[in-house]
C-alpha cells in the first residue's frame, strides 16, 4: 500500500480530531443529551457501515435488522458464561458467516430480488432464534445485566464508527475498493475484464454485516432485556436505508450528514407531537424529499460548487 | 415559487412547534413524566390500559384539588412521550423527562420489556418505578437490583399456578376430568407460563392430551384448534397474546369446540373481547380479572366509565390505577417532592387502592388476582393470591 497523499492526509486529521471532540462529550453531559447522542451514534455506526456494501454496489439491503439482531443475541446468550470483549468478537463474527453464507447465495441476484431477500433474512432469522429457543430454553427473553454505563457504550459506538470510517477509506484505496468503482459503475464491464465481483461483493457483504453486528453487541447492554421482537425489529433495517440514502452514499461521509439531522428532526418531532409523530415525521419526508432530492451531500456539493467554481468540481468527484 | 410556498410551510410549521415548548414550571406544580407507546406494536394494549388511567388519575387528582405536600396543595401537571414500542426510545424519553424536563415523577413505562429496558436510566435518576403492566418471574431479582422499583402485577407462576388451581378446585368438584390441552405463543411470556404450568399440572394428576407453540403474530389458528379438538381435553388453556386470544376464541366457536374449561391469556379480560363475542364470552376464563364485587373495584368501574366513556380492561389497568394512587398517597406521605423520600415511603407504608390495600416492604405485591371468568359484561376473578375473589369458577356451556 502507497503512502497517504497531502489531502488522505488531511483527511485522516480532520476525522481523528472529530472523533477526539466527539469522546469527549459524556463529560459534559450524562443525560438526555448522551442519550440521544448514544441514539445518532449507533445509526451513524450502521449506516456507515451498510452503505460500506449498499454504496458502490448500489444493492439496497434490508438484512440490518438480522445481523444487528445476531449480535445482541450473541451477547444475550453468552453474557453469563464467557467475558464481554469474547462476546462481541463472536458477534462479529457471526455476523460476517451469516453475510458470507447469504452472499454466496444471492449476490447473483440483484437490484429488487435482493431487496426483498434480504427483508425476508431478518424475518427467518429471527424465526430460527424464536424456534431455538422454544426448543431448548424456557424462556425467550434474555436479561444482560452488566456494568457498563452509558458513557462506555457511547465511546464503543464511537470508535466502531471510527473502525468503520478507517475500514471504508482503507477499502477505498485498496483494488478491492478499485474494483467495486467498477462493479458499481458496470458490472458486466467488470466481468470482461476479470474481475471476480461475486467474491468482491461478499467480501464486503462480510465486512459491513461483522460491523453491524458489533453495534448490535455493543447495545445488548443498554436494552437489559433481549426478545426477538425489538432484536430483529425491521424498523432498524428501514430507518439505516432513510438515513443513509437521506445523506447520500456516494461519499464515505454521506450517511453521517443524513443521520444526524434526521435523529434530530424525528426526536424534536416526536416530543412536540408525541400524539401525531407518523403525521408529521411523513409530512417531513415530503418535503424533504421535494427540497432536497439528491441527498445532503448534494447539498454541501452544490454549495462547495458554486463557491469554487465549476471546474474544481470534477476534481472533487474523482478525488 | 412553489419552493419558497414550501419553505414558507415548513418554516411556520417549526414556528408552531417551537411556540408549543411549555410554559415555564409554575410554582406549586408537580411535573410527572410519563413515556410509553403510542405507536408500535403495543400502542392499542397501552391505549387500552396505560394512557386511560393516567389521564384518570391526574383528573381525579386534579379537581379534589391536587396533592396535598407538606402544607402545599399542589396539581399535576403531565408530560408525556411517545416510546414507539422500542427500548432504545424508551431510554432517550426517560433521559428527556429526568434532565430536560427535570420531571418531579416518572410513571412506570407500559409492558414488561420496556419497563425491564427503561428501569437502570430510572433507577439512575433516582425516581420511584412502581411497574403495573410488568408479570414475569424475574420481579425478585428486579427488585433487589433496583431498590426504587416496585413489580404489581405478579409473577408468571403466580398466573400459571392460578389456572392450574382453579382447574383443579374444578376436577376435585368432578366437573371436570384430568385431561389438559396446552397451547401457548413461542414469546418470553408465553414460554415462562407454560414452563411454570406444566409441572404444577402434573402435579395436580392432570395429563397433557395435546401440546404445541405458535410464533407470535401467527394469523390462522384453526389447526390448533381443531387438533385441541380431536383430542377431547376436558380444559383447553392457551397462554395467548390478544390476537391470537381473539383468533382462537374465535375458531373455537366456529369449529363448536366443546370445552368445560375455554382459558386464553392477555386479551381476554379486555372489553372488546365481551363485545365481540357477546354471550358466546360467557365462561370464557382468562389471565387477570378483577373483584367486581369489591366496593373499590365497582367505584373504579363506574368513575372509569363515567370519566372515559369505556370500560378499562378487566386486569392490568385497576393495577396500573392503583399504582398511580400508590405514588400520590406516598408523595403525600413522605411531605416532600424528594425522590429518595418517596420510595421509602412506598416500601414502608400500607396503601388503599383501588384493588385494596397494597403493601411492598420487598418492593413486590404478592397480592394478584390470577384468573378470571366472563360473566354477563363482567371479567370476575375466579382465582387469586391473598385476595378475596368475586365469583366460583363455572363450567363453560357451548358458544350460544
Amino acid at each position: 500500500m502507497t503512502g497517504f497523499n497531502l489531502e488522505e492526509t488531511r483527511n485522516l486529521a480532520l476525522g481523528t480530531l472529530a472523533v477526539g471532540v466527539a469522546a469527549l462529550l459524556p463529560v459534559f453531559d450524562q443525560g438526555f443529551y448522551l442519550a440521544i447522542c448514544v441514539n445518532i451514534m449507533l445509526y451513524a455506526a450502521l449506516c456507515t457501515a451498510w452503505s460500506l456494501f449498499s454504496g458502490p454496489t448500489h444493492l439496497v439491503s434490508l438484512a440490518t435488522a438480522a445481523f444487528y439482531g445476531l449480535g445482541t443475541y450473541s451477547v444475550g446468550l453468552g453474557i453469563d458464561t464467557l467475558p464481554y470483549p469474547v462476546l462481541v468478537a463472536i458477534a462479529a463474527a457471526s455476523g460476517a458467516v451469516l453475510a458470507g453464507l447469504v452472499g454466496a447465495m444471492t449476490l447473483r441476484i440483484s437490484g429488487v430480488y435482493f431487496v426483498i431477500f434480504t427483508f425476508g433474512l431478518a424475518e427467518f432469522v429471527r424465526q430460527v432464534v424464536t424456534w431455538l429457543q422454544t426448543k431448548f430454553a424456557t424462556a425467550i427473553g434474555l436479561y444482560v445485566f452488566t456494568d457498563i454505563t452509558e458513557s462506555q457504550i457511547y465511546w464503543m459506538l464511537l470508535a466502531l464508527t471510527a473502525a468503520v470510517f478507517l475500514t471504508g477509506f482503507l477499502i477505498a484505496r485498496s483494488t478491492l475498493g478499485f474494483a467495486l468503482q467498477i462493479i458499481g459503475n458496470d458490472e458486466t464491464v467488470a466481468r470482461h475484464v476479470g474481475i471476480d465481483t461475486a467474491r468482491a461483493k461478499i467480501v464486503l457483504f462480510m465486512i459491513s454485516g461483522a460491523f453491524i453486528a458489533i453495534a448490535g453487541a455493543i447495545m445488548a447492554p443498554r436494552y437489559s432485556y433481549i426478545e426477538p421482537p425489538s432484536a430483529f425489529n425491521p424498523m432498524i433495517s428501514f430507518l439505516v436505508v432513510i438515513m443513509a440514502l437521506l445523506g447520500g452514499t456516494r461519499r464515505l461521509w454521506g450517511p453521517l450528514v443524513g443521520v444526524i439531522p434526521f435523529t434530530i428532526m424525528m426526536d424534536f418531532v416526536s416530543s412536540r407531537f408525541p400524539n401525531h409523530t407518523m403525521i408529521v415525521v411523513g409530512l417531513a419526508f415530503l418535503v424533504i424529499v421535494y427540497l432536497i432530492p439528491n441527498g445532503v451531500t448534494g447539498l454541501i456539493e452544490n454549495a462547495r460548487a458554486r463557491m469554487k467554481g465549476a471546474d474544481t468540481v470534477a476534481r472533487e468527484k474523482t478525488a | 415559487m412553489l419552493r419558497r410556498t414550501f419553505i414558507g410551510l415548513a418554516a411556520s410549521a417549526a414556528a408552531i412547534g417551537l411556540a408549543g415548548t411549555p410554559a415555564l414550571a409554575q410554582e406549586d406544580v408537580i411535573k410527572i413524566g410519563a413515556s410509553a407507546p403510542k405507536s408500535g406494536p403495543l400502542a392499542g394494549g397501552a391505549a387500552m390500559t396505560h394512557w386511560p388511567n393516567i389521564q384518570l388519575w391526574m383528573k381525579e387528582v386534579n379537581e379534589a384539588g391536587g396533592l396535598k405536600v407538606g402544607d402545599k396543595q399542589m396539581k399535576l401537571e403531565l408530560v408525556e412521550y411517545d416510546d414507539k414500542t422500542n427500548g432504545e426510545e424508551a431510554i432517550k424519553n426517560i433521559q428527556r423527562l429526568a434532565t430536560v424536563d427535570e420531571v418531579d415523577f416518572i410513571v412506570a413505562p407500559y409492558s414488561t420489556g420496556l419497563n425491564i429496558a427503561a428501569a437502570p436510566a430510572i433507577a439512575r435518576h433516582g425516581y420511584p418505578h412502581i411497574a403495573t403492566t410488568a408479570a414475569t418471574d424475574g420481579v425478585n431479582q428486579f427488585a433487589e437490583r433496583w431498590p426504587n422499583s416496585f413489580w404489581m402485577l405478579g409473577t408468571s407462576t403466580q398466573l400459571a399456578n392460578g389456572i392450574v388451581a382453579t382447574l383443579a378446585a374444578m376436577k376435585d368438584k368432578g366437573d371436570i376430568g384430568n385431561k389438559v390441552a396446552l397451547v401457548n405463543v413461542a414469546d418470553a411470556f408465553g414460554l415462562e407460563l407454560v414452563a411454570a404450568a406444566k409441572p404444577a399440572l402434573d402435579e395436580a394428576g392432570f395429563e397433557i392430551v395435546y401440546e404445541t407453540s405458535y410464533p407470535l403474530g401467527t394469523q390462522d389458528l384453526a389447526p390448533v384448534i381443531s387438533q385441541a379438538k380431536a383430542a377431547a381435553p376436558d380444559a383447553f388453556v392457551a397462554f395467548s397474546y390478544p390476537g391470537d386470544t381473539f383468533a382462537l376464541t374465535e375458531q373455537a366457536q366456529v369449529q363448536g369446540f366443546d370445552v368445560p374449561v375455554f382459558y386464553t391469556g392477555v386479551g381476554t379480560a379486555f372489553p372488546p373481547f365481551a363485545a365481540r363475542f357477546k354471550e358466546a364470552a360467557n365462561g370464557v376464563m382468562g389471565i387477570g380479572g378483577i373483584n367486581s364485587s369489591d366496593e373499590n373495584v365497582k367505584g373504579y368501574l363506574e368513575m372509569h366509565k363515567a370519566e372515559l366513556g369505556s370500560d378499562p380492561d378487566f386486569w392490568a389497568s385497576a393495577t396500573t390505577y392503583a399504582g398511580l394512587q400508590i405514588l400520590g398517597q406516598a408523595i403525600e406521605k413522605a411531605g416532600t417532592l424528594d425522590k429518595a423520600a418517596v420510595v421509602e415511603a412506598i416500601r414502608t407504608n400500607t396503601f388503599d387502592t383501588v384493588i385494596g390495600e397494597v403493601s411492598m416492604p420487598n418492593n413486590v405485591n404478592e397480592k394478584v388476582w390470577t384468573v378470571g371468568q366472563w360473566n354477563d359484561g363482567v371479567f370476575e376473578a375466579v382465582a387469586a393470591e391473598g385476595l378475596p375473589v368475586a365469583a366460583e369458577p363455572v363450567k363453560k356451556s357451548g358458544w350460544n
